[in-house]
């Protein structure tokens, strides 16, 4: 038997186009006579436009077209939103901005011209008279009533929804203590390395549409934006060339994307291309958490946790994206942690704010929820006095206990919280480390400790919680020269799927690495789709593609039982050969040479297979005699190829211990990592490398929510963070070493075991982090600090408290 | 008005008439065609634009065309020599330092020159040697093992 690849540290066949700078980003498509396109964004957070003169503009040379949220009236249909909650007030969303603008970035006009600079140029020469008129920003006061956002719906509030279980007034009156916190999950910007960008074609003879667009979904954006501009869904195809990075931002459909479209189809030929700036970037692609809540955790003398309230207010922006409103459910969802509470409830006050709408980004509503509750039990060991680790270790549900229902309504699939936690303990060397912590807090210094045992929610999901369907899509064929060509539905960006798919395959096919072939991203290639996002591509998609191999070996295996003149039960499969069972006994698992050489078949023609006589067909062999069809068992389709569209029965529920133990400057408030131990269980895996690279880039985005990162809108509504100047993505030495391990405990939601593990730095981490500097500021009196934790923050407790 | 510029890149001698006003990063894209140098922030500030100019890694997208003109520029496109890996862009294969890719020729093109400078780089130097350019995907610690392997492996 050769080695398997599942679960080897296999190096990613994506990389060398990448490496050399060959790959082909929206950007980089080259299509001749390309027109570009330049939006005027609004300069205001909330205004009236009283008029908008693109006279001048007109006349700059290369501009082609103009057009204002006037021109386009209603003729393309509103952005699309999928969180359909009861009682959603949604405002009419298009592409462009016509009567008023709601938040700085609120795209006005298109400009259409023939190079980038010409584009930009003319955006300049537009003229808008606008009307102020006031503005809110804190989603707290939009939900007391302050300035109204959008007028016909009387106040700021979208909707509001509680949900949870168990009796929570009775489980915080009958406590023997309740600790209130108001907590903040700030404003962040997702910043993919490369922008948004959309290319459009129409060709007028074959009425077809082609939109090139950088999204995680590109089958869910051909249906909706089909819909938006009136085409019918199979003249549009969308395809996604290599994406520069999502995390939920390009998790959904924008207007650029629809206008874009429908302005090639007016142009009637010319591809037209906008690219989107950084700046824009900021201002306009969907932002993530912003939510401002209040935490009330009932708990006993013991530590064992009676009940939890989590009163939030959801800051949605001015218009709903496509998840926007759904975010905080999944926030309500996983508030039970990794602890057994008898009693949760969540009150969620979805608010308008003028500002740029929040959606899915890495983690989605889950890191709000962990960060929440590993609050909350750092909270509980504070006030009574216990160690951190012992209250988590007093609330888990132990492995026999599993699946474990939690009072948000889920079922974890299966989980060690002990296994993970001793693991990484055990790692950290944590008794050491605490009595070190003491003897350098004898001598002055500033060090703190932090845990967080998190559970998170992934491979999103079985169709009855999602919007637009829970399931994953996959194709294996097996070509005539023996290549084998999988189509995904998923459309990794990154993930690096074009090499764990093929481990799958190459495992279960027994070919070699090299002669598979993962595509992805093209809708007039591919079957139906539904996209990579929310650590779903390899647990949900992964298993597609798992499962049609099996639908595609039962056919071989008829086909090959026919070549062999055996019975289909007679046969068996090994090492990409079909042989005799008795012959494989007699062979002693000796690895078969290929019957026929692949590659070896004289020029222009295809080789014969080999069959009767023989005791082994290769699985190359049983393709090319399906695709020449002339030795088929009876009624036996010809060609070899399956198609399968896996429904996963639940979500998976990976889980893990992240520790983290930094040092406070006592000069300078700076917060200096000494260690960051991470143990993540996302049940099998197929390339610990890949698993490793996911892990790390998660971390590193909770770092920066938890040290750096924060959109800041004034008062006015002015994005003060609009460049990479002014919002902190961490940089490469503001970075500890982490420290990695992992405990493996499988799923039965997925024949493989899989669980995700695209979010689980984001989910675990920066409790971890905001824990070990609360701890080290605990001789302070400090039980809570807000994100992001600055210096300047930090100093002041420790010089003005000291 | 246009201005006439002679630019050698990745060894080859370009001329071209271009607008004053275009960026380094456009003319290597939109003229030249060599788009494996990106575009990230028209700022400076995270780096995936980053290419060597006569000897020095340099933001192109805050370097008119013009301004470069009698120079050398080596882009991405320009480090494989005769279809070989430069031992960066082995390392970062070999190490998984790259994800979504996009930061990926920036970095590769920093890391080359701070090897050049420093051919034996603590994983702190090599930290702060790539502090101009930022990855949202990895973390940066493959990163810092990619650039590591190419060291061992004499990149500088």
């Amino acid at each position: 038997m050769r080695e398997k690849f599942v679960g080897q540290r296999l190096k990613r066949t994506e990389d060398p186009r990448l490496i050399k700078g060959l790959a082909h980003y929206v950007d980089d498509i080259r299509l001749p006579d390309t027109l570009h396109v330049a939006f005027l964004r609004s300069m205001y957070a909330h205004a009236r436009i009283t008029n908008i003169d693109t006279s001048e503009a007109l006349k700059s040379p290369g501009v082609v077209a103009v057009y204002t949220g006037r021109d386009l009236g209603e003729k393309i249909g509103p952005v699309p939103c999928a969180g359909a909650l009861p009682g959603l007030k949604v405002p009419d969303h298009r592409p462009l901005a016509s009567e008023k603008v709601y938040f700085v970035g609120h795209p006005i006009a298109a400009v259409v011209a023939v190079d980038r600079y010409a584009a930009r140029d003319a955006v300049d020469l537009i003229m808008v008279d606008y009307e102020e008129l006031p503005v809110v920003v804190d989603p707290e006061e939009a939900a007391k009533g302050g300035p109204v956002v959008h007028q016909k719906f009387g106040d700021n509030v979208a909707y509001k929804l509680t949900a949870g279980e168990g009796d929570i007034d009775a489980a915080l009156g009958s406590a023997d203590h309740v600790i209130k916190q108001r907590i903040l999950n700030q404003r962040l910007a997702p910043i993919a390395m490369e922008p948004r960008g959309v290319l459009a074609r129409y060709l007028p003879g074959e009425e077809e549409l082609t939109i090139w667009s950088s999204t995680q979904i590109p089958h869910l954006m051909r249906t909706q934006v089909a819909l938006m501009i009136g085409i019918p869904e199979n003249k549009l195809r969308v395809i996604t060339p290599e994406v520069g990075g999502g995390f939920g931002s390009k998790l959904n459909v924008y207007g650029e994307e629809a206008l874009l479209g429908w302005i090639a189809i007016q142009l009637g030929g010319k591809p037209i291309k906008w690219i989107e700036t950084r700046r824009e970037n900021m201002q306009a692609t969907i932002h993530g958490r912003g939510q401002v809540g209040y935490i009330e955790i009932g708990c006993r003398n013991d530590g064992t946790v009676t009940g939890l309230r989590y009163n939030v207010f959801a800051d949605l922006g001015a218009y709903h994206q496509l998840l926007t409103p759904a975010i905080p459910t999944l926030t309500g969802l996983m508030l039970s942690g990794c602890y057994k509470i008898p009693a949760i409830q969540i009150n969620v006050t979805g608010v308008f704010t003028n500002k740029m709408a929040t959606d899915a980004y890495r983690g989605a509503g889950r890191p709000e929820a962990t960060y929440v509750v590993e609050r909350a039990m750092d909270l509980v060991a504070a006030k009574l006095g216990l160690e951190v680790v012992e209250v988590r270790r007093r609330n888990f549900p132990a492995p026999d206990e599993f699946p474990f229902k939690t009072a948000t309504g889920l079922f974890y699939d299966s989980g060690n919280y002990e296994g993970a936690l001793s693991k990484a303990l055990e790692n950290a060397d944590y008794t050491r480390l605490r009595a070190e912590q003491k003897t350098a807090r004898e001598n002055g210094r500033i060090v703190g400790i932090g845990v967080s045992t998190y559970v998170e929610i992934c491979a999103l999901g079985p169709s009855q919680a999602m919007p637009a369907g829970g399931w994953e899509s996959a194709t294996v064929r097996i070509e005539p020269t023996g290549k084998v060509t999988i189509l995904t539905g998923a459309s990794p960006h990154g993930q690096g799927q074009e090499t764990s798919f093929a481990q799958i395959a190459a495992d279960e096919l027994g070919v070699a690495i090299e002669d598979i072939t993962v595509i992805h991203g093209d809708t007039s290639i591919v079957q139906y789709g539904i996209g990579t996002f929310g650590s779903r591509a390899t647990a949900v998609g992964g298993t597609a593609v798992f499962i049609a191999i099996q639908k595609l070996k039962e056919k071989a295996n008829k086909i090959a039982a026919h070549l062999l003149g055996a019975d289909a039960g007679g046969i068996a499969f090994g090492d990409g050969s079909y042989s005799m069972q008795e012959a494989e006994a007699m062979a002693g698992g000796e690895v078969p040479q290929p019957v026929v050489p692949v590659g070896q078949a004289p020029a222009g023609a295809l080789p014969e297979p080999e069959s009767n006589g023989k005791k082994r067909v290769t699985i190359q062999d049983v393709a090319l005699a399906a695709h020449l069809g002339k030795e088929l068992p009876p009624d036996t389709e010809p060609g070899l190829s399956a198609t399968y569209f896996f429904e996963p029965k639940n979500f998976t529920f990976p889980f893990g211990t992240h520790i983290a133990v930094v040092e406070i400057d006592r000069e300078t408030g700076d917060i200096e990592f000494q260690r960051y131990v991470a143990v993540d269980d996302c049940g099998r895996v197929i390339n610990p490398m890949l698993v490793d690279g996911q892990v790390h880039g998660g971390i590193v985005q909770a770092l920066g929510q938890a040290l750096y990162e924060e959109v800041v809108y004034d008062e006015l509504g002015q994005l003060v963070t609009g460049t990479l100047m002014d919002y902190a993505v961490p940089r490469a030495s503001m970075i500890p070493w982490l420290e990695l391990d992992r405990t493996e405990t499988p799923t039965d939601v997925n024949p493989m075991g899989v669980k995700g593990v695209g979010e689980a730095g984001t989910i675990g981490a920066t409790p971890a982090i905001v824990n070990a500097i609360v701890d080290a500021l605990s001789p302070f009196g400090v039980t809570h600090i807000d994100m992001p934790v600055r210096p300047e923050a930090v100093w002041k407790i420790v010089n003005q408290r000291s | 008005m246009k201005k006439a510029i002679e630019i050698n890149v990745n060894g080859a001698t370009h001329q071209h008439e271009v607008e004053p006003r275009m960026l380094l990063v456009y003319y290597l894209r939109d003229v030249l065609g060599l788009t494996g140098t990106h575009v990230g922030c028209e700022t400076s500030l995270c780096g995936a634009c980053t290419v060597n100019f006569n000897g020095q890694a340099i933001k192109s997208c805050t370097m008119f065309a013009v301004q470069a003109a009698g120079g050398s520029v080596t882009t991405i496109e320009g480090m494989a020599e005769g279809g070989a890996l430069h031992p960066v862009q082995e390392g970062f294969w070999e190490k998984h330092g790259l994800q979504c890719g996009y930061c990926t020729p920036g970095m590769i093109m920093a890391a080359s020159q701070l090897l050049v400078r420093n051919p034996d780089p603590s994983r702190e130097e090599i930290r702060h040697g790539l502090d101009g350019n930022l990855c949202r995907c990895t973390g940066y610690q493959h990163i810092v093992e990619a650039v590591e392997y190419a060291a061992k492996k004499g990149a500088g």
